[in-house]
């Protein structure tokens, strides 16, 4: 058995180098495959422009039109609940915004331990709901490859090991703690290649949109 | 063509999606999450319930060739031989999703969360279809027919001379041929000539109405452009330059694109990206000239249809042009008890019959399928006619109105205006 404090370390040291380093480096070359492969001229006669409509667009897919909304409330709701959730979690719990300064050197004020915990928890079902979704809905079960399943597993695994960790129910902490961070690593070493990059590649695609329909005087 | 036709294979098919493959698309596939939503924008699943019609799904086989060859992690894949291999017979099955069950209306591109321009890229596989000989018997027809006599239904000029001097006649006006200098060239579309000769008929009064000056053109006439519908930039090109040199010979400021949605978005939008220069000349679908003139007051009309109407914004037309408030600002000029659908504008549902759909004879089933969301649509406001400005669209919702025998004719709005106006003294 290793020692879980060394485990701990390993997490925190040489490990955490590595997954910061593969997730870094890994966005930087998905983003120049995108871009590298450019746009063509467009010789036809723009109705609008391109760089505010697309900027609108970004903004446009967290707020769907309500026909849209009426047809997929499921997918509405709960996938903005769990990736808001997600989101104030990794963020705003105050060990996370800890870790951001002392490695990044950027701050700012972060969320009271019961209230993180309690959208942990909400974020944890969100996911859950979200897993079964997948395997029920038969568009998405038709559409859903491996890929699909290991991505859910590895964002739901950092929240889900978080919250055992905060409640105390893998012992001893050090263990809990260093699973809880490996899994986090998993995540960001797993990021670059998976479609995960949507986390970042998703603005790209909305502004594309965006600016595609905008040239044409249509707000997508 | 036929010559050219020996010469297709995977190989080809490939390499025109290697010249397809953009930022954008790129972006696109890195975005996808696999969460099925584009599946409620599309009238082809929402009607058939079946999965395999989600639109991205459409674009599996492209994806895979992005995946492969322009991600690192792709390659790293292929290397390993743990890639599925793209083949003929994949984009045999892959043929009817492509075709058979889109119209390119491009609503799912205004629904995915991500924000993929799913129509942009459907567009651009349909280039690697006909490159690999995986389009539809239907489509190539027409657009064999397209290159060869001028109009994807083999119309000839002397069809519609005919034509021409019936509505002379019906009118007792001119109708302008090859004139020099106009200010407005005015193509027609083949489906529209066959079906609704009421249309130039239309038109012909209107203009003389408001004194606009403008031409049809013997060497062209027709708008549509079978190669953007097939997918095929050669014959694309070839027929955008038959338009461009009838507009040059005679030297008009403008092209007037008839009540066809397609050939507006083929002219307007694709044309000069076929040919790779721009115009040195306007583009404008009728229903913007025919705006424009209201505007200037150019336009008196009489009189007020007072049956309940209701429109069907075509989807080249309205979500894929921006022309929608231009149709609902005429029909307040001649209509007095309007009412727009519930879904409309730019998230407006298909009629189903675009992008080829309705030239391809073996889509017959899932075209009148896909027709049901535009039924169950039409049935929600229960109007008592129904307006469009798109002939294939029009031809579409009359016989879907048929099939389910429901009594709701079908008119375009430059006819109702032109029955509108006062009579000159």
């Amino acid at each position: 058995m290793i020692d879980p404090m060394e485990f701990l370390l390993w997490t925190k040291g040489p490990m955490f180098q590595i997954a910061i380093a593969v997730f870094g480096l890994g966005i930087l070359a998905r983003l120049f495959e995108i871009f590298a492969l450019g746009r063509r001229h467009n010789y036809s006669q723009a109705r609008g422009g391109e760089l505010v409509p697309g900027l609108k667009t970004v903004y446009k897919r967290f707020n769907p039109d309500p026909g849209t909304f009426a047809r997929s409330p499921f997918d509405v709701i709960v996938g903005i609940i769990w990736h808001i959730g997600f989101i104030v979690v990794l963020l705003l719990f105050i060990p996370h915004v800890e870790l951001i300064q002392t490695t990044f050197g950027i701050a700012w004020p972060s969320l009271p331990n019961p209230l993180v915990d309690a959208i942990t928890a909400v974020t944890l079902v969100g996911l859950v709901a979200a897993l079964i979704h997948r395997l029920t809905q038969p568009v998405k079960r038709f559409l859903s490859t491996r890929e699909d399943y290991v991505i859910w597993a590895v964002t739901f695994l950092p929240v889900l090991t978080g919250y055992l960790a905060y409640h105390r129910l893998i012992n001893p902490y050090p263990l809990a703690l260093g699973i809880h961070i490996l899994a986090a690593e998993v995540f960001l070493i797993v990021l670059p290649f998976t479609k995960l990059t949507h986390i970042f590649t998703a603005f790209v695609a909305r502004w594309y949109n965006g600016a595609n329909f905008g040239r044409k005087g249509v707000q997508s | 063509m036929s010559e050219a036709a020996t010469a297709f294979s995977l190989q080809r098919g490939l390499a025109a999606w290697r010249e397809e493959m953009d930022a954008p698309v790129a972006s696109f596939f890195s975005s996808c999450v696999h969460c099925g939503m584009c599946a409620q924008a599309c009238p082809f699943f929402v009607e058939t319930g079946d999965p395999k019609y989600t639109p991205i799904h459409k674009l599996e086989p492209l994806r895979l060739l992005w995946e492969q060859e322009y991600t690192i992690a792709g390659w790293i894949k292929t290397k390993l031989g743990l890639s599925k291999e793209i083949t003929d017979e994949m984009l045999a099955e892959w043929e009817p999703l492509l075709y058979d069950s889109c119209s390119m209306c491009g609503r799912c591109s205004m629904v995915c969360p991500v924000g993929n321009d799913i129509q942009y890229m459907i567009r651009k596989a349909r280039e690697g279809m006909v490159a690999s000989g995986h389009a539809p018997e239907g489509l190539i027809a027409a657009s064999v027919r397209a290159v060869e006599t001028g109009s994807p239904m083999g119309l000839q000029w002397k069809t519609l001379e005919v034509q021409i001097k019936h509505v002379e006649q019906a009118t007792g006006l001119e109708v302008p041929i090859d004139k020099q200098g106009a200010d407005y060239l005015v193509l027609l579309s083949s489906m529209e000539i066959i079906n609704f000769p009421e249309y130039l008929e239309a038109i012909t009064k209107i203009f003389d109405h408001a004194g606009v000056s403008w031409t049809l053109s013997q060497d062209c006439f027709e708008a549509t452009n079978a190669g953007i519908q097939i997918g095929n930039k050669d014959v694309a090109a070839l027929l955008t330059n038959r338009v461009v040199d009838a507009a040059v010979k005679l030297g008009v400021k403008n092209v007037i694109s008839p009540e066809c949605g397609h050939a507006y978005t083929a002219i307007r939008w694709e044309g000069p990206n076929n040919i790779g220069r721009s115009y040195p000349f306007k583009v404008f679908h009728i229903i913007e000239v025919l705006e424009q003139l209201r505007a200037d007051g150019r336009i008196k009309t009489e009189g007020k249809e007072t049956d309940r109407l209701s429109m069907h914004d075509p989807c080249n037309l309205a979500r894929k042009s921006g022309v929608i408030q231009q149709q609902r600002n005429l029909m307040d000029l001649v209509a007095e008890n309007f009412v727009d659908l519930k879904e409309h504008g730019k998230y407006q549902w298909c009629c189903g019959a675009g992008g080829g759909v309705s030239s391809n004879e073996r889509a017959e089933d899932l075209k009148m399928a896909a027709f049901k969301r535009k039924k169950a649509q039409i049935e929600e406001v229960e109007p008592e006619r129904m307006v469009t400005m798109c002939a294939t669209c029009r031809t579409q919702l009359e016989e879907g109105l048929e099939e389910f025998n429901m009594d709701i004719p079908v008119i375009g709005l430059t006819e109702i205006i032109a029955e509108h106006l006062v009579d000159k003294e």
